[in-house]
């Protein structure tokens, strides 16, 4: 040893491993534009699709006639559903088990659908084009209310579905009924309800909105006609499952398919499902030999592709008057639009909706769920959530929010009176989940010591009489909010999407120099896999993380993985990660004891290499270990030094989270203006932690603005309104409240190194959060429940309707 | 999102760009700042054959004075205005005004002059120019015209400009010393239009409001000057009687749309509320 050995903390520094905060590698190019996208993507011929699109929400189409468009010089071809029958793909299944046009057939469902796909030379000469298909459309009465969907007249949608009892998930019980879902011991809660002291029923609506990625869908698809092969770079956030799709619908064998995912600029589940424009991307480049790009513009990537929420959930509580709740009821109605296009695992027609009992611990809970169709745009993506969660964690936040204003209890002290206690996990909930682990009480009491819970009451309380004096015109809300997630889908006994279980996986390759290449099933849009992937092996192998690249999104060298999307990658591909590493370390401990002429057992690991247990000196560092697995591997040992790891997981983690809200609201103008925002998450184990409070406060940003009034709005007659972002509400840095960040940490017990995942529980939390705020401000006037989107305009609405403007 | 074929003009002078508009007529358009009529044509709901950019004439730039009257030429950019001393010192609502449109890269671009002669009812100029009775210069084949802002506004882009006129010049009488003054607008966010805004000018003497000019702003499918609300307020000591009156008589002459930033009867009492607003902070700036 000299001055010049480093220490153990410098060799741990020195790998940047988890724990570290690590400044993301992708952005060196992301900050200086030079990441590659789809639309960056230029090929010799490439030609450009664009669509002719429905004006009427609900129409008959009775003739389509592309003689004038295809006129113009450069027009290639207008294809139309009459086409697509030719090879079969005029409709396609859907996640949800439903079928879903790819172009109009026959009629319109909705708004904005696409009718015909005109493929020309340049994106102008398409946009000219397509002012020149004339289609005639005869307007056919239109449903837009998900409450009169069921009515015995309510128009029929789906002749398709004519006669159909049965749909993809059990009896249909109307026309434009899609499924009804049941979880949960009906008699049970009956009997907690008949015996309750207390009991609320609110139903809480979950408007419309769009997760509105920054780029929006878009792929280029190219067909060799040659060597019969199909290649598709596109904004996929599962580019396998895309890659299987395409060959099941194409019959192109999947070898001879190659997907790429290149750089995605956001998804949060816009870009999870298949979309007209891909298949037709790919048909027009079968029919034409060459490449074709589609790109999508930001009224059709809001108004088309791929809504989220939309869940009406009339929920009732049955407690005891001490406030210990003994009873929970849901019935959701879910508006799917026009077709049922969910990207939830087959199974799961609402998702993982039954984590509705939340952090709290009822004995007795059923839930229904009818999904209906109207006509509106399809989807129902898990916008930055696990499915349906952000739904069921908003039900249930606000419902014991309503339970604690009719017990007379404050929120707070009502939830930590129900939580779940630690020592019950692991626990099974009423609706089927066993929930891994958690420490609710702690994160709670955290929470409210630190944002001084019991002194903003108590503001709050002087600011309401100081209100009632008429001494001043702003009032205040503190939104409590406690939400349980789940995520990490999931096991294959449980979770598959079209039959292909949700394993994820991870590829691991260490040169002979001691740099790595690995690779992933998982697929960032944004959430740094690049960086943290590389820190969970430097961890695991002790090789530096700025050694090691993680390549993700080519199908044809990545392990086959279900992709990123519902919180999943840190919990199913992070997994296979670390055992993928383990399999290394392995094998590297047993050329170690070789090296070192030692029994392996007589090794152990330290940091970055292995030494001679009680004799630190005698080391083999992992460079030096890589370079002896080509150079000079132990004889009857495999050269080489990769392993590979398939991770089907035991169940799904539960992270967990305490989220506060102080909100002032001005009663005369309905502005209301986040004063401070508290967030404490538990994630389990913290791969990096600057990483984890970006995502916290991205997640937080998209949390104000559905909470606070962005919305995919449809007029009474099935017009699609505000599908810009004039109208959807993208909030800038001047509107967007200062985040707090704090956390606990509750390691999942069954996950390789304990990780849970975190980039979507501050949507899931943050928009209870928000909503009770609101809510919470206007409590002593007499209100009950608010329903979101809380806009300007509607809080002065509820102002003006609880008699608060005199 | 793209738009049809059209031919692009950037004349040098102004008597080059109206012989243009005069050759092409209706199917010509100006381009001042683009941010109104380039979304139109992305959309194609503008589809102008021929674009005539003001950009390249040097003369419709420029901020002066000339006994009590400051004069603007139309393609002087919001980010100008800001930046003006002149303006500062002599018309500070101009600059307030300026500072709460949109953004700063929106600024750079955008013009005062489109900003009022685009007859776009959600613009926050136009109402500011009735508050200051501004007139506009229009240049046509035969000269120049003047038509005073609280005339222009026929209906939502409908104003008195015709197809082979450019709106060259805004002027504007320099209130006395001393006056109060203030804009306020509510939107949902930077970028938005308002969903209702108010300007209001006043000069005070003692206690007593000596004269006051109240305008409105997206209310209505043109700009509103609030005359009646405007007569009410002057003479008065701003009691809360009077302001009511004079809320009241602002209120009643809007028509607002019911959109996204909210249903007109949400709108109409937003007017009534920044008018009061603008109306408190004005007098408190006021020198008695």
């Amino acid at each position: 040893m000299n001055d010049m050995t480093p220490t153990r903390e410098q060799r741990e520094a020195a790998l940047e491993g988890m724990g570290c905060k690590r400044k993301r590698v992708e952005d060196v190019r992301f900050t200086q534009g030079k990441g590659q996208y789809v639309d960056d993507l230029k090929l010799p011929g490439m030609v450009f699709g664009d669509f002719v699109r429905s004006p009427y929400p609900h129409a008959k189409i009775t003739k389509i006639d592309a003689t004038e468009a295809l006129k113009i010089p450069g027009v290639i071809a207008v294809l139309t559903a009459e086409d697509l029958k030719g090879v079969n793909l005029a409709w396609m299944p859907t996640l949800a088990g439903d079928v879903q046009m790819v172009l109009a057939d026959g009629k319109v469902l909705y708004q904005n659908q696409e009718v015909a796909f005109v493929v020309a030379e340049d994106r102008y000469i398409a946009d000219d084009a397509i002012q020149l298909v004339e289609v005639e459309y005869e307007e056919l009465p239109v449903l837009v209310d998900p409450f009169k969907s069921m009515e015995p007249d309510a128009p029929v949608l789906r002749p398709d579905l004519e006669g159909k009892t049965e749909g993809a998930h059990g009896p249909r019980k109307h026309h434009n009924h899609i499924f009804n879902w049941e979880v949960g011991d009906k008699d049970e809660t009956a009997k907690a309800f008949a015996e309750a002291d207390v009991t609320i029923n609110e139903m809480i609506s979950y408007h419309r909105t769009h997760p509105s990625p920054l780029e929006t869908c878009q792929c280029v698809a190219s067909m060799d006609k040659v060597k019969g092969e199909l290649t598709v770079w596109g904004t996929f956030q599962a580019p396998h499952v895309i890659r299987t799709v395409a060959s099941l619908l194409s019959t192109i064998p999947e070898h001879k398919i190659h997907v790429i995912a290149p750089d995605i600029g956001g998804g949060f589940g816009n870009k999870v499902g298949a979309y007209p424009g891909y298949i037709c991307s790919i048909v027009a480049s079968i029919v034409t030999g060459v490449p074709v790009k589609w790109v999508e513009d930001r009224m059709e990537n809001l108004s088309t592709t791929s809504f989220a929420r939309d869940y009406h959930m009339t929920t009732e509580i049955a407690a005891k008057s001490d406030g210990t709740v003994t009873g929970l009821k849901v019935h959701v109605l879910a508006d799917h639009g026009g077709f049922d296009a969910c990207a939830d695992p087959s199974k799961w027609p609402a998702g993982f909706f039954n984590i509705v009992t939340g952090s709290y611990d009822f004995p007795a809970a059923h839930l229904s769920v009818d999904g209906v169709y109207t006509n509106k745009a399809p989807g129902g993506v898990a916008y930055r959530c696990s499915f349906r969660v952000t739904e069921a964690a908003y039900c249930i936040e606000r419902a014991m929010d309503v339970l604690a204003q009719k017990l007379g209890m404050d929120p707070a002290d009502l939830r930590m009176k129900n939580f779940v206690k630690a020592d019950q996990f692991p626990y099974q909930s009423a609706l089927g989940w066993e929930y891994d682990s958690g420490d609710y009480h702690t994160a709670m009491q955290k929470a409210m010591d630190t944002i001084g819970y019991r002194e903003l009451r108590a503001e709050q309380k002087a600011k309401q009489e100081a209100f009632k004096r008429g001494e001043t015109r702003e009032i205040m809300g503190i939104g409590v909010s406690f939400f349980t997630e789940i995520v990490g889908a999931g096991p294959s006994k449980n979770c598959d999407i079209l039959g292909v279980a949700m394993f994820d996986s991870a590829e691991i390759r260490v040169h002979p120099t001691g740099s790595v290449i690995s690779r992933m099933g998982t697929k960032s849009q944004g959430q740094g896999h690049e960086t943290t992937w590389a820190q969970i092996i430097a961890t695991e192998i002790g090789i530096p993380a700025a050694d090691i690249m993680v390549e993700e999104g080519n199908t044809d060298t990545a392990p086959y993985g279900l992709g990123t999307y519902g919180s999943r990658s840190t919990p199913v591909a992070g997994a296979a990660i670390a055992l993928a590493a383990r399999k290394i370390r392995n094998k590297a401990q047993m050329i170690a004891a070789h090296m070192l002429e030692v029994s392996e057992y007589d090794l152990e690991w330290d940091i970055d290499g292995f030494q001679v247990k009680g004799n630190p000196e005698a080391r083999k560092s992992m460079k030096e270990i890589a370079w002896a697995a080509y150079h000079a591997p132990p004889p009857n040992m495999e050269p080489g030094l990769e392993a590979v790891s398939y991770y089907d997981p035991p169940n799904m983690t539960y992270p967990f989270g305490a989220y506060f809200c102080v909100m002032d609201i001005d009663v005369d103008t309905g502005v209301a203006t986040t004063r401070r925002f508290y967030a404490l998450d538990d994630c389990g184990t913290r791969i990096n932690p600057m990483i984890i409070e970006g995502q916290v406060h991205g997640g937080l940003t998209e949390a104000f603005a559905i909470a606070m009034g962005q919305e995919i709005r449809y007029d009474e007659t099935g017009n699609v309104l505000g599908a810009s972002f004039m109208d959807f509400f993208i909030p800038t840095a001047v509107e967007t409240p200062h985040w707090e960040t704090d956390h606990t940490v509750t390691p999942s017990p069954h996950h390789p190194i304990g990780a849970k995942g975190v980039g979507e529980s501050p949507n899931v939390g943050g928009v209870p959060a928000f909503s009770n705020a609101v809510n919470d401000a206007f409590q002593f006037l007499g209100s009950t429940h608010i329903q979101m989107p809380h806009d300007s305009w509607r809080i002065w609405k509820a102002a003006k309707d609880l008699g608060a403007h005199g | 999102m793209i738009p049809g074929e059209f031919t692009y003009h950037r004349p040098s002078s102004v008597a080059e760009a109206v012989a243009i508009l005069v050759s092409h007529g209706d199917e010509a358009r100006p381009l001042s700042g683009g941010h109104s009529l380039i979304p139109m044509m992305k959309l194609r709901m503008a589809a102008p054959e021929h674009l005539v950019d003001l950009g390249g004439i040097a003369d419709l730039k420029g901020i002066s004075e000339d006994g009590g009257t400051i004069t603007i030429g139309c393609m002087t950019t919001q980010h100008e205005l800001i930046g003006s001393d002149l303006l500062a010192d002599k018309l500070p609502i101009v600059r307030e005004t300026s500072l709460l449109i949109a953004d700063p890269q929106i600024r750079y671009m955008g013009t005062l002059g489109g900003n009022v002669a685009n007859g776009d009812p959600g613009n926050d100029m136009p109402g500011l120019m009735q508050c200051l009775n501004a007139t506009y210069v229009l240049t046509g084949p035969d000269g120049d015209r003047d038509v005073a802002a609280r005339d222009f506004y026929e209906a939502a882009y409908f104003t008195a400009l015709a197809p082979e006129e450019i709106l060259t010049a805004v002027k504007i009488p320099v209130p006395p010393a001393g006056h109060g003054y203030a804009y306020e607008k509510l939107k949902r966010k930077v970028g938005d239009y308002a969903t209702a805004a108010a300007a209001v000018v006043l000069t005070m003497n003692g206690g007593t409001v000596s004269s006051c000019s109240v305008a409105l702003t997206n209310v209505a499918d043109t700009p509103l000057y609030a005359a009646d609300a405007s007569t009410i307020l002057t003479g008065s000591t701003l009691d809360d009687a009077t302001v009511k009156n004079a809320v009241a008589a602002a209120e009643a002459i809007t028509d607002p749309a019911s959109d996204g930033r909210g249903p007109a009867e949400y709108r109409t009492k937003m007017a009534g509320i920044m008018m009061q607003r603008a109306l408190a902070r004005a007098a408190e700036r006021a020198s008695a």
